[in-house]
């Protein structure tokens, strides 16, 4: 994934460089295509920063000039518009978001576990070609469709099923999250699994292995970080998505106590909120610290599913 | 037509409309806010089109405190709202160098929806308010003493989103001054979202404007007392104020209205603009004969 920019040996083979000029037309594309790659690889960099710097300068107003640390974290009221006295807490936007992804982690692990070591162990030829297909296809619905899916397919049944009164709540969004997911978590796993080298499952088998035990004793030990990696980045997707969880979460700022209360999450409330509030106001820069904080999160996971995955390479 | 001809009476259209400038060009009026408001003010701008061809009046709903936000940014020419602007957000609009003023363009009755099923035709206000509000005690029908059919008693209760004007309405009209909503309300991001759920879920309980209401949903009578006698929200207890929780509904301009956009609220506020507040199921603000 590191891209070198060295030139190709450019200069060193050069022996006389009056005899022998390189500077032909072919050597100014080599140059330019060089300077384009270089500036699209490095243009990530800047965007992060950017967004970074963007998101920390229209929230830091809120942290140092309203926030009550306290309240902000520890309380469940928010309700920013009231006119005398607005409440900031997130702490039940918080318990939303992470109800939801746990719930969705819980569906996704097994799931797209599973998926892999059959892609990657047991299926072969025709089946798994059609098999990575369809999971990549999966990956590629877009999340208001998942969203739609949760109102329209589960929220009728989750009611029908369990006997509850309104089916948008933690159940029905963890589904939909999970499935979003598994995709991605699916993909990533079973890299990790091609990337255990084949010696090591034929040396298992030479001494008579079957193949779960194989799988279960030699190759899921040995690419045990690069799943861990997977599941985190589905951590971080979980955490991140927004339309799916407006959806399906029935977007109630309440603290569950089951799977089948509403609630709310950080994200949907920033997407709801944001187009209407005044920009600059206290309510807008309360709505960029969640954003901040959804980047430190979300920074964090994925920076340490990176570590992780890297990890596997190197050892 | 030869492309030639063609060209020149391209060249030529787009100097007259050079030279004529923003007298004759198509002048366009941006409409923003209320989501109660919203379908009235479509109306609006379509038939004020076919009158007018040369304005064109966008309009966009997304709650009151959307087009307050947006007259506040200055990003619209009008803003619609089901509720009055505050003081903040006045200041703010004059910080910005904005300066709001108010028009009353028709009067709605805040309905109270239930499913169906629901075996009362009456609530009062302080029952709302012990439903609605924080700490108010009712969590389940039975605190009411109410039992629905189909429903195993925790209510289900539909809120709207923050930014809404109905919502800050009903906070003001039903919580009162200091009141504020409970936790755990289900905010819907439209009046017509809070018809549909309720429509569908038994234990529910929503409010919106009197236009959303429909024949799937039952829509209550109000008493501002438990015992006392109710009132129907319709056009007239909205229009005469029996109905207690009836509220005007504003536009709001950016300074007093000039050239098309004064133009624009002078035909809204005449007959044939009142009757189409009627027609959406708001009561206008003055008696008005329609066809």
């Amino acid at each position: 994934m590191a891209n070198s920019n060295t030139a190709p040996g450019v200069s060193v083979t050069a022996g006389g460089a009056a005899a022998f000029d390189r500077r032909n037309f072919d050597w100014y594309v080599d140059k330019a295509v060089q300077a384009i790659v270089f500036l699209c690889g490095i243009s990530a960099i800047i965007f992060v920063l950017g967004i970074f710097v963007f998101v920390t300068k229209e929230g830091v107003g809120f942290i140092f000039e309203h926030m009550n640390v306290r309240e902000f974290f520890l309380t469940p009221y928010w309700f920013p518009s009231d006119a005398d006295d607005p409440e900031f807490g997130i702490l039940a936007l918080m318990a939303g978001t992470a109800s939801v992804t746990g719930l969705a982690m819980l569906v996704a692990i097994p799931f797209s576990l599973g998926a892999a070591i059959y892609i990657a162990e047991f299926a072969s030829g025709k089946t798994r070609e059609t098999l990575k297909v369809l999971v990549e296809l999966l990956a590629a619905i877009p999340s208001v469709v998942w969203g739609f899916i949760g109102l329209v397919i589960m929220n009728p049944l989750i009611i029908k099923w369990f006997d509850v009164p309104v089916g948008l709540c933690v159940l029905n969004a963890g589904i939909i999250l999970g499935l979003m997911a598994a995709p991605i978590m699916t993909s990533i796993a079973e890299d990790a699994l091609k990337a255990v080298p084949d010696r090591y499952r034929e040396a298992a088998e030479a001494m008579g292995a079957t193949r779960w035990q194989v799988t279960y004793k030699v190759v899921l030990p040995a690419a045990k970080n690069g799943l861990l990696g997977g599941v985190l980045l589905g951590v971080g997707r979980g955490f991140g998505e927004t339309m799916a969880v407006l959806m399906a979460t029935g977007h109630a700022v309440n603290i569950p106590d089951s799977i089948f209360d509403s609630v709310r999450a950080l994200t949907a409330t920033i997407a709801a909120e944001l187009g209407e509030t005044v920009v600059g106001g206290e309510h807008y820069q309360a709505l960029f610290t969640i954003g901040i904080l959804l980047f430190l999160v979300t920074f964090i996971v994925n920076l340490s599913a990176d570590l992780i995955v890297r990890g596997i390479r190197k050892g | 037509m030869t492309s030639k001809s063609m060209l020149l009476s391209i060249s030529l259209a787009a100097a007259a409309a050079l030279a004529s400038g923003a007298v004759s060009a198509r002048t366009e009026i941006q409409n923003k806010g209320s989501d109660t408001l919203v379908n009235v003010a479509q109306s609006w701008a379509e038939q004020y089109g076919k009158i007018n061809p040369d304005v064109a009046v966008a309009v966009s709903g997304g709650g009151s405190g959307t087009g307050i936000a947006a007259l506040i940014n200055g990003t619209v020419d009008i803003a619609n709202a089901s509720r009055k602007m505050k003081d903040k957000e006045i200041a703010e609009a004059k910080a910005k160098g904005h300066d709001p003023v108010e028009h009353v363009v028709g009067y709605d009755a805040l309905a109270i929806f239930v499913n169906k099923s629901f075996p009362l035709d009456s609530l009062s206000i302080p029952e709302l308010a012990k439903i609605y509000g924080r700490g108010g005690g009712a969590t389940k029908w039975s605190d009411l003493g109410i039992t629905i059919p189909g429903c195993k008693d925790e209510i289900v209760v539909v809120s709207r989103q923050n930014n809404s004007g109905t919502y800050a309405y009903f906070q003001e009209a039903v919580l009162g001054d200091k009141g504020k909503f409970r936790q755990g309300t289900l905010d819907m991001h439209g009046s017509k979202d809070v018809a549909d759920l309720v429509e569908k879920t038994p234990c529910a309980i929503g409010y919106s404007g009197l236009a959303y209401a429909t024949d799937h949903l039952k829509t209550l009578c109000i008493s501002t007392e438990k015992g006392k006698p109710c009132v129907k929200p319709t056009e007239e207890t909205a229009f005469d104020g029996t109905y207690p929780i009836a509220r005007p509904l504003m536009m709001y301009t950016d300074g007093k209205p000039k050239a098309d956009v004064k133009k624009y609220m002078e035909w809204i506020m005449s007959d044939v603009g009142q009757c189409i507040v009627a027609k959406e199921g708001y009561a206008p603000v003055k008696k008005v004969t329609c066809k």
